[in-house]
């Protein structure tokens, strides 16, 4: 998505202009294993890397240093690296790079990895390594990496060679982009990052035993498409797939043309357009009730690029019970996984949805159904109260914030309470707008990927929702956002707690709030000052607007410290496991469930 | 926003769906209740001759809970090709998650489930209290097995066969005294032409190469 910055350099430009038979490298210096990693990177188009340079990284590195074509940000801890490099996969769709040392600076690493992989957002990791004579003997800064980050990276790769490790690096980055996006990993042991190799690297390519699915089967698509018309209650639900498969627009299309809402998965926010009419918004545990109860009264579902994990299912016994599943992936092993596919169509999202407009030879007549959804719009309205004299609502600095910015806004979000009222407050309109931890639910994600998103998008504005306990886990990669000067804005919806863990505490534990509330944190607009950043303290209805703007008009990394009420929490609610048709709006309805 | 607070009636007021689909996240009938059971699976695996692709394979099936029961692994002809062969025991959904999992291994180069009828063999090595030769050489060759090390205390035999047949030798032994065995799991090829690696796979073409290479080591 992002242009890239592709000015060769003046000896490459000539090299471009003879074709590959002139052989003679002779007048160039030999190049390490180092150089080709660097090499391959800038083969793939590689713009921004991020990272925490360390004793086994230290060749990668040094052999950057002749690479000015890519940006290094060096981030306050690797955790800070991994989740910028996520955020910048996220929003300009291509791998985004993060690296560190061996031993401590590889397992930093391991959170953001995971959460790459449970999102399949498209990362390459470098990782040093203690040196292969050196392996096994826990040497020093050593860590079986390989071993760590089998579970949790689509692949990874232990490189053997200088003279493979350009192909290692090309691997790993079209393995991350290609199929179903996801998280990979080279572990780079120091001597062959250092040794001399011959072995100029190429374009990335993947292995040969990877061709993911592309078109599916016909005779499917034509059955499914019979279905689909047929159809009486029929819905779309629209995964993270739809964006990461840049099928957005076809989707859009599919469902206008035909008339089906449309329902939106947590990662899929922005597929489709909040306020057009035939959005139900977002589903699951904190979803919307009407778009909760056209998936639970749905007769027939079509699920794209979606992985129906258990925070959208609730329980599987009452997830769409009576629908037959039309399900549209590209990862094979996603069909009939959580949910039984009764029509599954293995393929790339964006070519699908066209296969399957191609063969639906009309509109479902559903014309009541959609007049059904309506009537659940008005029924079960998101909501909340903003009395004058109770504290700031953080729905309503949602709502201010949305209305005061452009519409292809980025919002990143920690997780907790603040991201389900970003998600839930937010008018989403655009595919890769919505930053956060989906799948993983990790803490503290909110300021790093805010870096990462802003570098990916620099024309863009970028608003950083953290809760005062996220903020806390990596408030350190602020000093980043003030180094690099990046014009964001950090909202910390500030209940002195973590309210996620309180709300549950109070609907489910009787109350017993053990180690959730947080009332020692700091003055955060402080805290913020102290790094370098404006800082801004929030308190009342009357300056919320007042304070956004002062944010917004700082060229540079900005703080609110808002302090909203304590007691509020967030509704609609599934609880876990439950039956997505019995949502409570208030704390009285969990008593029904 | 608003200030006459949430609307709507209580979740025991709202009207439900009425069909259910089970545990196993499949529609059905909620008079029949079908669920499946666990069934027996081989299956046969070629995978890549990389460093840690047995690690890989194994990890991916301890956490996902997949039933193992048994694993081996192997060369083929072709240096760079080795074949599992994997015994799981799963209701359908697993078998076909656990064979979709493992084909998504990069270093895999092709999935099979073998049918009931395959050729399967495991090898067992037991030793033996040695007092009574005799006897211990007739069950041997009873059960078509080999004398490996004969000593004046132990005697250590070889076998292979199926589990039944493996099952009932051990059995056999047992009156001598049992001081150790080592069984090494299935080793399967699919019967007759069928060939055990199947190439034309919906997510998975191998190259020229492995396609030839597989005609060979399935011959």
């Amino acid at each position: 998505m992002s242009e890239r910055a592709s000015v060769p350099k003046e000896d490459e430009a000539d090299a471009e202009a003879e074709p590959a038979e002139d052989e003679t490298t002779d007048e160039q210096p030999a190049q390490t294993g180092a150089d080709a990693v660097a090499t391959a990177l800038e083969n793939a188009g590689v713009e921004y890397l991020f990272g925490v340079q360390g004793g086994a990284i230290m060749p990668v590195y040094d052999a950057l240093y002749e690479h000015d074509e890519m940006t290094h940000i060096t981030m306050a801890h690797e955790q800070g690296a991994v989740h910028a490099a996520d955020a910048y996969g996220i929003v300009s769709g291509e791998p985004g790079v993060c690296m560190a040392t061996s031993g401590p600076g590889a397992t930093n690493l391991v959170t953001g990895i995971a959460d790459a992989n449970m999102d399949s957002d498209p990362l390459i990791a470098l990782t040093g390594q203690v040196p292969t004579d050196l392996v096994g003997n826990d040497a020093f800064q050593e860590t079986d990496t390989i071993g760590v980050t089998q579970p949790i990276t689509k692949h990874n790769i232990f490189a053997q060679s200088p003279d493979e490790v350009g192909t290692d690096v090309g691997h790993a980055w079209a393995l991350a982009n290609e199929g179903r996006q996801g998280p990979t990993l080279v572990d780079l042991p120091k001597d062959v990052t250092q040794t001399e190799t011959d072995v100029k690297p190429g374009k990335p390519e993947t292995p040969d035993t990877y061709n993911p699915p592309t078109e599916a089967d016909e005779v499917v698509v034509e059955e499914a498409a019979k279905t689909l018309a047929d159809a009486d209650r029929p819905v779309i639900l629209a995964g993270g797939g739809v964006i990461k498969g840049e099928a957005v627009d076809e989707l859009r299309q599919f469902a206008r043309e035909y008339e089906i809402p449309v329902v939106q998965t947590m990662p899929g926010t922005g597929a489709f357009p909040d306020d057009d009419p035939l959005s139900l918004e977002i589903a699951g545990m904190h979803g919307t009730g009407y778009g909760n109860l056209a998936i639970s009264n749905c007769d027939v579902l079509l699920g794209i690029g979606t992985r129906f994990d258990d925070r959208l299912t609730g329980g599987i016994d009452s997830f769409a019970p009576d629908a037959d599943v039309i399900h549209v992936d590209i990862d094979p092993a996603e069909i009939s996984k959580n949910v039984y596919a009764d029509y599954p169509l293995l393929g790339d999202a964006k070519a699908v949805i066209r296969q399957l407009d191609d063969a639906l030879e009309r509109a479902p007549d559903c014309g009541d159904w959609r007049d059904q959804c309506d009537e659940w719009k008005d029924e079960y309205p998101m909501d909340y109260q903003t009395p004058e004299d109770e504290p700031l609502k953080p729905q309503y600095v949602v709502e201010k914030y949305d209305e005061l910015t452009p519409d292809d806004t980025i919002v990143t979000a920690g997780v907790g309470q603040h991201q389900m009222w970003a998600w839930q407050y937010w008018t989403w309109k655009h595919p890769r707008t919505w930053v956060t931890s989906h799948g993983l639910g990790t803490m503290g994600y909110a300021v790093p990927s805010a870096i990462g998103a802003k570098l990916a998008a620099p024309d863009q504005e970028v608003v950083a929702f953290d809760g005062d306990g996220s903020f806390l886990m990596t408030a350190q990669e602020l000093s980043v956002a003030v180094r690099e000067n990046l014009d964001i804005t950090i909202v910390v919806l500030n209940n002195e707690a973590v309210g996620m863990v309180r709300q549950w505490q109070d609907g489910f534990y009787e109350g017993r709030r053990m180690a959730s509330e947080y009332p020692w944190i700091p003055q955060f607009d402080k805290l913020a000052e102290a790094f370098g950043a404006q800082g801004l303290r929030l308190e009342d209805y009357d300056s919320v607007e007042e304070t956004i703007q002062e944010a917004r008009d700082y060229d540079g990394p900005s703080v609110i410290d808002a302090i909203i009420d304590p007691s509020e929490n967030v509704y609609p609610m599934v609880p876990s496991g439950g039956d997505n048709a019995r949502f409570a709006l208030k704390e009285d309805h969990l008593e029904e469930l | 926003m608003s200030d006459e607070g949430l609307r709507g009636p209580g979740p025991n007021e709202r009207i439900l769906p009425e069909g259910r689909r089970n545990d196993q996240g499949i529609r059905i009938d909620p008079e029949a209740e079908a669920e499946h059971p666990p069934e027996r699976t081989l299956l046969s695996a070629l995978v890549k001759n990389e460093p840690g692709v047995l690690a890989e394979a194994s990890g991916l099936f301890s956490r996902r809970q997949f039933n193992i029961e048994s694993l081996t692994v192997g060369r083929t002809i072709d240096p760079e090709l080795s074949r599992m062969t994997i015994v799981i025991e799963e209701p359908r959904p697993g078998i076909d998650q656990a064979k979709k999992q493992l084909e998504k291994l990069i270093p895999v180069v092709s999935v099979r489930e073998l049918d009931a009828d395959a050729v399967q063999r495991e090898l067992v090595i037991v030793k033996v209290n040695g007092e009574e030769p005799d006897k211990v050489n007739a069950i041997t060759q009873m059960y078509d097995g080999e004398t490996l090390d004969a000593g004046p205390r132990t005697i250590t035999v070889e076998l292979t066969g199926d589990e039944q047949k493996i099952d009932d030798a051990i059995d056999a032994y047992e009156q001598f005294g049992i001081r150790e065995l080592v069984r090494t799991g299935y080793a399967a090829l699919a019967r007759g032409e069928a060939p055990t690696a199947r190439v034309k796979q919906p997510n998975k073409a191998p190259t020229e190469s492995q396609v030839a290479t597989q005609e060979v080591s399935d011959d």
